[in-house]
């Protein structure tokens, strides 16, 4: 059968859609979905909120449309069908010295939806975000299929790159890959005391990758202490990484309650000893450190979750201080945060990065989770940041609006090349991102 | 030694895992199919995963005519020869009911058109002293339901092919293994109602690759289908007969 009725959500599983999906295995399969007009894409839905999500409507699974189709090894680009998987593009070609320029924190993420989201990574004060390292995008749009590049569509190119796959069905691209020693990390871990001194060394790192991991139930003196972890790509043995767990059930909520998350990262902290470490892994151990657990969103139960990200620029960390402040206070978070210095580097006009500090936290679903986190979204506005598309679920059209100042260019490229209003999903109604004000 | 393998049926999803477990291996993987232009970029993705060759044939299980060629080119590869066979229709029950002819593209497909293509095959593999032939039947094979016997017909039929050409080939030092999966998430299963512990592709895929380097006779994968076929087997004809499972 072609459509699948179904009822699904992102990653976060707090908003869901109930519609028809498809998932063509080949090419023409695909234009069989696509006779009555275009559709709406998705991958492996891993944004949290409702950016792969259409409701009442059908939507196209791109995963099984997922082949390697040309390597040029004296430039090292690659090119690949939307629904690969960038941890498995890492797989093959780590071993061979290549790693895709950009990857984001978890290796389940489809080409497409890298493209979509404009993705950065653990080296984005370096290298930018993961468009400014696609030469190419194969475009399936109304009138047939285009090739949009940087340089010979550059309206086309900026509203596709982070553009949430309104401009077209993304079919293939083509991605510069980055030499690469081997495929393992050495990563050297760092405990830290607090806030300042977190920045500080943020701002002084000099390493290719680097990561912060923030204890967000800390308070007084020890808040924003964490953990630092710096990496460079080398060569080597390591153990094989252990076999993928799986988290069979929802968990109950206490899982994640306030004195479990304290006692959790407390530990967790003192994992690093006081004078650091430098440790050697796998390359997807330190890239994809959750992907070894299989459905770890189902941890947070069958409320789901949020994530807050935000990235303030240099000048405003001291709003960003107040929002881990009031974070902390709240007893609300979970163990998963995560603070980066952000460089300039952004391909669309609606991608997220800007320079400056990035703050992402992990909150289980509720009405206090969702009060903070519309504090913490007027403190964003405030701040003069932004809010990232590939977590949101609970902003409004008008705050976005104030965050993306490209937003108008975007809407008039995307108001040709979608002339219909066929590619819309649940995030880009809730956003009013394609109404005209 | 070096490794060529025809995967027969190379559109669908299982073969494509196969493939890619055949290409990484490093060996040569022909991939035949009627959807050559798909089939092509299939190619490309096989040879960058390191396959020491990845080429696309025209191949129909309707068109016994075509199959000659494919074994000519078989033979133009030296060392050995081995085959993974994926083709098969599964047209509804109630299609079939409706048309019984179509009962003749169900058998050729799943059973007849295989069988012919493999028993061309058997004389170079044995003159080769070796091969393996991957088999894919299906646990539907194992009891006539009431909810697609036609199909399940076919897939006995070829069971008890396999198992005669694994007899066979196991003189001159080839084997057979017979692959019976559950529910697969396929094309072929994608929204049809009532489908439960289904796997994915690439865990059929690593199931079949493992039997092949085993040299197993008959695998189910998932492997829990053995226990439940068991059961599914013992039911008594009398109480069987009024089961709609």
């Amino acid at each position: 059968m072609t459509w699948k009725s179904s009822t699904y959500s992102g990653w976060g599983r707090v908003l869901k859609a109930t519609g028809d999906i498809a998932r063509p295995e080949r090419q023409s399969s695909l234009e069989a979905c696509l006779t009555d007009g275009l559709l709406p894409a998705c991958g492996m839905r891993r944004s949290y909120g409702d950016a792969a999500l259409n409701n009442a409507g059908r939507l196209i699974d791109m995963t099984r449309l997922d082949r390697l189709l040309d390597f040029d090894a004296e430039t090292g680009i690659l090119e690949v069908e939307a629904g690969a998987l960038i941890g498995e593009i890492a797989a093959i070609f780590a071993p061979r010295g290549w790693l895709p320029a950009v990857m984001p924190g978890t290796g389940m993420a489809t080409v497409g939806g890298c493209i979509a989201q404009d993705v950065h990574g653990k080296n984005h004060h370096h290298m930018g975000s993961f468009c400014q390292h696609v030469t190419a995008i194969t475009l399936r749009q109304a009138k047939g299929v285009t090739t949009v590049t940087p340089d010979k569509t550059p309206a086309l190119f900026r509203a596709t790159a982070g553009g949430l796959g309104q401009t077209g069905v993304i079919l293939a691209a083509k991605l510069r890959l980055i030499p690469c020693k081997g495929d393992v990390m050495v990563v050297t871990e760092r405990r830290i005391d607090g806030w300042d001194a977190f920045l500080t060394l943020l701002d002084q790192s000099t390493a290719t990758y680097s990561v912060g991991w923030i204890d967000a139930t800390a308070t007084g003196t020890a808040l924003g202490r964490g953990i630092l972890e710096e990496g460079e790509t080398g060569a080597g043995l390591v153990p094989k990484r252990v076999k993928m767990r799986k988290v069979p059930f929802d968990a109950p909520s206490f899982a994640l309650s306030s004195p479990v998350v304290r006692a959790f990262n407390g530990a967790y902290f003192r994992r690093v000893p006081p004078t650091g470490r430098t440790v050697v892994k796998p390359i997807s151990d330190f890239f994809f450190p959750l992907d070894k657990i299989h459905d770890w969103n189902r941890l947070y139960g069958k409320r789901g979750f949020h994530q807050f990200q935000c990235v303030v620029p240099l000048t405003s960390a001291p709003a960003l201080r107040s929002m881990l402040d009031a974070i902390a206070a709240s007893g609300l978070a979970s163990p998963l945060a995560v603070l980066k210095r952000m460089g300039p580097g952004r391909a669309g006009y609606l991608s997220f990065p800007m320079e400056g500090y990035t703050l992402a936290v992990d909150f289980p679903n509720g009405a206090a989770a969702r009060q903070l986190i519309a504090r913490l979204e007027g403190m964003t506005v405030a701040a003069g940041g932004r809010l990232y598309f590939a977590k949101d679920s609970l902003a409004h059209g008008a705050e976005i609006a104030a965050m993306y100042p490209e937003l108008a260019a975007w809407r008039s490229t995307v108001a040709k090349a979608d002339p219909d209003h066929r590619l819309m999903t649940d995030m880009v109604r809730r956003l009013n991102l394609r109404s005209m004000p | 030694m070096t490794e060529t393998w025809i995967i027969l049926g190379a559109t669908s999803s299982m073969a494509r895992a196969f493939a890619r477990k055949v290409a990484s291996s490093g060996a040569a993987v022909l991939l035949a199919g009627r959807d050559t232009d798909d089939l092509a970029h299939l190619a490309q993705d096989c040879t960058l995963r390191g396959a020491r060759l990845a080429e696309v044939l025209a191949f129909d299980a309707r068109q016994p005519d075509g199959f000659a060629a494919l074994i000519a080119r078989m033979d133009r590869e030296s060392g050995t020869l081995n085959a993974a066979v994926f083709v098969g229709s599964m047209p509804a029950q109630s299609a079939i009911d409706t048309d019984p002819a179509l009962i003749d593209g169900t058998v050729t497909d799943s059973f007849t058109g295989p069988a012919r293509f493999l028993h061309a095959l058997a004389p170079l593999q044995e003159a080769r002293g070796g091969g393996t032939v991957v088999g894919v039947g299906s646990v539907a094979g194992d009891r006539g339901r009431i909810g697609n016997y036609v199909y399940g017909a076919a897939k006995a039929g070829f069971h008890t092919y396999l198992s005669g050409l694994r007899n066979r080939l196991t003189r001159s030092g080839g084997h057979v293994v017979t692959v019976k999966p559950g529910f697969v998430d396929t094309s072929m299963t994608w929204g049809i109602p009532g489908m439960f512990l289904v796997a994915t592709p690439d865990a059929v895929a690593s199931d079949i690759w493992k039997a092949v380097l085993k040299r197993r006779n008959t695998i189910y994968t998932p492997f829990f289908w053995r226990y439940i076929m068991l059961i599914i087997r013992h039911i008594p004809e009398f109480i069987f007969k009024k089961l709609k499972i």
